[in-house]
């Protein structure tokens, strides 16, 4: 068995991946959901759009469902305090996606305009809303969220729903959509023709710019305008976990603190510039493959420069500092991270090839053609 | 202190929203099967009506199935946002199998569904059949962790408090991967599923032969409904997850409450085929009871005692009292972890420290514990007995009238002459929506008789909710009813649409009624 402090820092890397791994699995499909209403303008071209991932949504969702069920298993402080804090943010997550199952299963089985339409906006609820709201609450756990403890470990949180949506968290909640909605515009650019890939293209570029713009400037006003966390207790990696044993004090630039302790973290921020730019560049021309790869580099890049700032923090408390949730304190035993760790590296690669496989089968470019053909069996 | 009425609503969002989940799961677990039988003999004899078959009851799958998705994912958010304490308390334990659940099947499940529909001109023959079986597979698999988690809550094997992290930690993970109430869960709850796929199938079928239309389909289709069903059946009822209830004290708890057994009787105890439990006075005011029956089934013995609802509660008693004496200890401990005269006291008496936390239901300091405080918390150790034995009841008798029917269309089947019985037909179209109930009965009796306790003996209910406003709960539970009522309504049209248009929806041009191209 791997040692404790080990396994904490695994764990940290590992919620990373698979924070990275759903969005670009599950938020190249949302991304599509978000610029279906646009850049199909008549049934046939967003038939196009929904079958582009007709086939993968709904392995691509189980990314999500692990991440949660990852974050249950290796972080349940984190996983308790966290969905009870952001209750209604959280409820608003889960209602968005109620459209999505059905709205790819249900819109295409009955031939009639308004039901269509409605189940279109309904995809486009699916795929804008979590994203938004997943970059609004990566933007409070910058500013602290106002929990505390009990003594028998039980939280409550003190702030409201409303409170959550502050000006920064709103830029994080941008960035996030726009990187979500970028990703997508490629993918669908790999797998179109025609008008809908022309539109692809100009969406592309919109949220690309947008992209390098909310990108940088949340970036300046981590910099400049907000106060960071840090412990200023002795941390010892091997303790047990208990979130209310150590000191936690504001500090100004704190969130940057990581960059100069290790400088080698400075190429996340890095990738993620290269990665928006080099997609855009291939993308425009025509490589749209090579794109969807730059691309995935930049969500690597944008998810890991928010990781990479907060470490060791998972999610501060602004209300109780000493009651922040970290990497350190927040995990669950030594034999749970490590089952879990082990079922990580056996499943992780059957997952990702079984899925390479999946997309090999359906590859190739959707056309209006193929619609036609199958308007009984498609989407 | 939680207030009950937090509490109450909490309890209300997860059962609702846990039972109409499970409204979806039951058919997709069965019809995975289904499909796979039907395809498989398409591959073995090439004959494209299997084909079609496969295709057509995967349409309707797949209505049931988007919404199984929909609703899956409000169970594994709820833990969370509604139940943090709980979260907090044993995640540790139980967000493993969540977790592996995903990585190991529901992965494989939602990859290849999307194969399954959208890949038959892809793939070769046996390509597909290979997606159609890996999406079973996942499927089952599913179904396999999340009960091995549910398992746990009945039955908390294989795990220890820590007063450090104040919470429940793994100590013995293979304890807890082959704890024997999940193992009877699992078999139980799939081959329930498995009815419920096949009880689809046969009344659909059934319906299109009373109406003399797709005879073909439907008679191929009601055969396969038939074997299958009989086979599930048998092994719902055979392996009925009866056996499993032994095995732990809450299933005994569980066990004596659904029997309205009151009282410890000699081995082996009689069944009540009828009785009118009498809460209050702890007696049954009627009963019709069949000797010996319980005492077999309970303990496939003829001399183990199975303890009564008095018994239990007198060892409650005594546990409350141990566990207050454990709280007391934590609590100090929590503040001084060093103080060794009282972790000498805690280890004592940590075996009971969920019966002492029943008394936070009324007590902020459980030292102030009076009789009447006690009488309380003990009545609180046994669930209510008279819904219990009632659902039980009807889904046990639902349950031998799917054996009668099945074995009906089985016999039928087998001498080939089942559509000239429209008897037969008629009871299988009007049977429909037995399996569901039972399906819900069962599993309200599994939940409901678990309470107090959301882990046995380890959690109270009362203690393992959010910290959240009474007003938020009415919220979301209005928004939770608002969107699955509309969901309801748009699945059900689409189901009764597409099951009445038959086969005619694939538009081959091989069947009656067929859609017409747009």
């Amino acid at each position: 068995m791997l040692d404790y402090p080990s396994l904490k820092i695994i764990w940290w890397l590992l919620v990373g991946v698979l924070l990275v791994g759903f969005a670009i699995m599950d938020g190249h499909d949302m991304g599509v959901g978000t610029l279906l209403p646009f850049v199909g303008k008549n049934d046939v071209e967003r038939r196009v759009v929904i079958n582009t991932v007709g086939p993968h949504w709904d392995g691509n969702q189980v990314w999500f469902i692990t991440g949660g069920g990852a974050i249950f298993a290796a972080w349940p402080l984190v996983y308790a305090t966290a969905f009870s804090g952001f209750y209604w943010a959280m409820l608003a997550v889960l209602w968005a996606l109620f459209f999505r199952p059905v709205g790819f299963d249900y819109r295409s089985k009955i031939d009639n305009p308004t039901w269509r339409n409605t189940w279109d906006w309904g995809l486009f609820v699916g795929g804008a809303v979590p994203p938004l709201i997943f970059g609004v609450a990566f933007g409070n756990l910058f500013l602290g969220v106002p929990f505390q403890f009990a003594d028998n470990l039980m939280s409550t949180y003190t702030g409201t729903f409303w409170a959550l949506l502050n000006p920064f968290a709103l830029l994080c909640g941008v960035v996030s959509t726009a990187m979500i909605t970028f990703h997508g515009a490629i993918y669908l650019m790999h797998r179109t023709d025609g008008a809908v890939y022309a539109r692809s293209r100009t969406a592309m570029m919109l949220f690309g710019g947008l992209l390098l713009l909310t990108f940088s400037a949340a970036g300046l006003w981590l910099w400049q305008g907000i106060d960071g966390y840090a412990i200023t207790s002795a941390v010892n990696p091997e303790s047990l976990p208990n979130p209310l044993d150590k000191t936690v004090v504001r500090q100004a630039g704190a969130w940057l603190a990581n960059y100069e302790r290790y400088p080698a973290t400075m190429a996340l921020p890095a990738i993620a510039y290269a990665g928006i730019l080099i997609a855009m560049l291939l993308a425009a021309q025509g490589a749209t493959l090579a794109a969807f790869v730059a691309s995935s580099f930049a969500i690597l890049g944008i998810i890991g420069t928010a990781g990479a700032s907060l470490f060791p923090f998972i999610m501060p408390s602004s209300s109780d500092p000493r009651a922040s949730l970290t990497v350190w304190d927040s995990v669950s035993s030594q034999l749970t991270l490590n089952i879990m760790l082990w079922a990580t590296v056996i499943f992780m690669p059957i997952i990702i090839a079984y899925t390479s496989w999946a997309y090999k089968v359906m590859a190739g470019k959707v056309t209006a053609a193929y619609i036609r053909e199958n308007e009984h069996a498609a989407y | 202190m939680l207030s009950e009425q937090l509490v109450d609503l909490s309890r209300l969002q997860f059962a609702v929203t846990a039972m109409y989940h499970f409204l979806f799961v039951p058919l997709t677990i069965g019809m995975t099967w289904i499909l796979v039988i039907m395809e498989s003999v398409y591959v073995m004899t090439g004959k494209t009506i299997y084909k079609d078959m496969t295709r057509f009851w995967g349409k309707l799958f797949g209505i049931n199935f988007a919404l199984g998705v929909t609703t899956g994912i409000t169970m594994e958010f709820q833990f969370g946002t509604n139940w943090a304490y709980y979260s907090h308390y044993v995640g540790d334990i139980f967000g493993a199998p969540l977790a592996i659940e995903g990585l190991m099947a529901f992965f494989l499940e939602s990859t290849f569904i999307g194969l399954f529909f959208f890949g038959w001109d892809r793939l070769s023959r046996r390509q597909h059949l290979l997606v159609t079986i890996l999406m079973a597979v996942g499927t089952n698999l599913s179904a396999l962790w999340i009960l091995i988690a549910n398992g746990w809550m009945q039955n908390p094997v294989g795990a220890e408090f820590s007063y450090v992290t104040m919470r429940m930690e793994m100590v013995d993970f293979w304890a807890v991967l082959f704890n024997p109430d999940a193992q009877a869960k699992f078999v139980h709850t799939v081959s329930a599923g498995y009815v419920t796929g096949a009880m689809f199938v046969l009344s659909i079928s059934a319906f299109y032969l009373l109406r003399g239309r797709d005879v073909e389909f439907a008679k191929k289709s009601f055969r396969i409904a038939a074997a299958f069903g009989f086979a599930s059946i048998c092994s719902v009822i055979v392996l009925g997850d009866e056996s499993g209830y032994t095995v732990g004290e809450a299933q005994q708890t569980k066990l004596a409450a659904m029997e309205a057994m009151w009282e410890t009787e000699p081995a082996p105890a009689g069944f009540n085929l009828i009785a009118i439990p009498n809460e209050k006075e702890m007696k049954n005011d009627f009963a019709i009871e069949i000797p010996w029956v319980m005492g077999i089934i309970g303990t496939r013995s003829l001399d183990k005692q199975i303890p009564g609802i008095k018994e239990i509660r007198e060892k409650n008693r005594e546990r409350i009292l141990s566990g207050m004496e454990a709280v007391v200890a934590l609590e100090a401990l929590r503040k001084n972890p060093a103080d060794a005269a009282m972790k000498a006291e805690f280890e004592d008496h940590k075996a009971d420290l969920g019966f002492g936390l029943l008394l936070k239901k009324y007590l902020v300091d459980v030292r102030q514990v009076t009789p009447e405080i006690l009488e309380k918390a003990v009545a609180d150790t046994i669930p209510k007995v008279t819904p219990l034995f009632w659902s039980f009841r009807l889904m046990v008798a639902f349950g031998f009238m799917m054996l009668g029917l099945f074995g009906a269309a089985l016999v039928y089947s087998l001498k080939g002459n089942f559509a000239d019985k429209p008897w037969l037909l008629r009871s299988a179209l009007w049977m429909l929506p037995v399996p569901w109930l039972s399906c819900e009965l069962g599993w309200f009796v599994a939940e409901y008789g678990r309470q107090p306790w959301t882990i046995y003996g380890v959690l109270p209910t009362h203690m393992s909710v959010s910290t959240l406003s009474v007003n938020s709960l009415y919220g979301s539970l209005a928004g939770f009813i608002g969107f699955y009522t509309l969901l309801l309504i748009v699945e059900m049209y689409l189901m009764v649409k597409f099951a009445k248009q038959g086969p005619g929806s694939l538009g081959t041009g091989r069947y009656d009624n067929e859609l017409a191209h747009a």
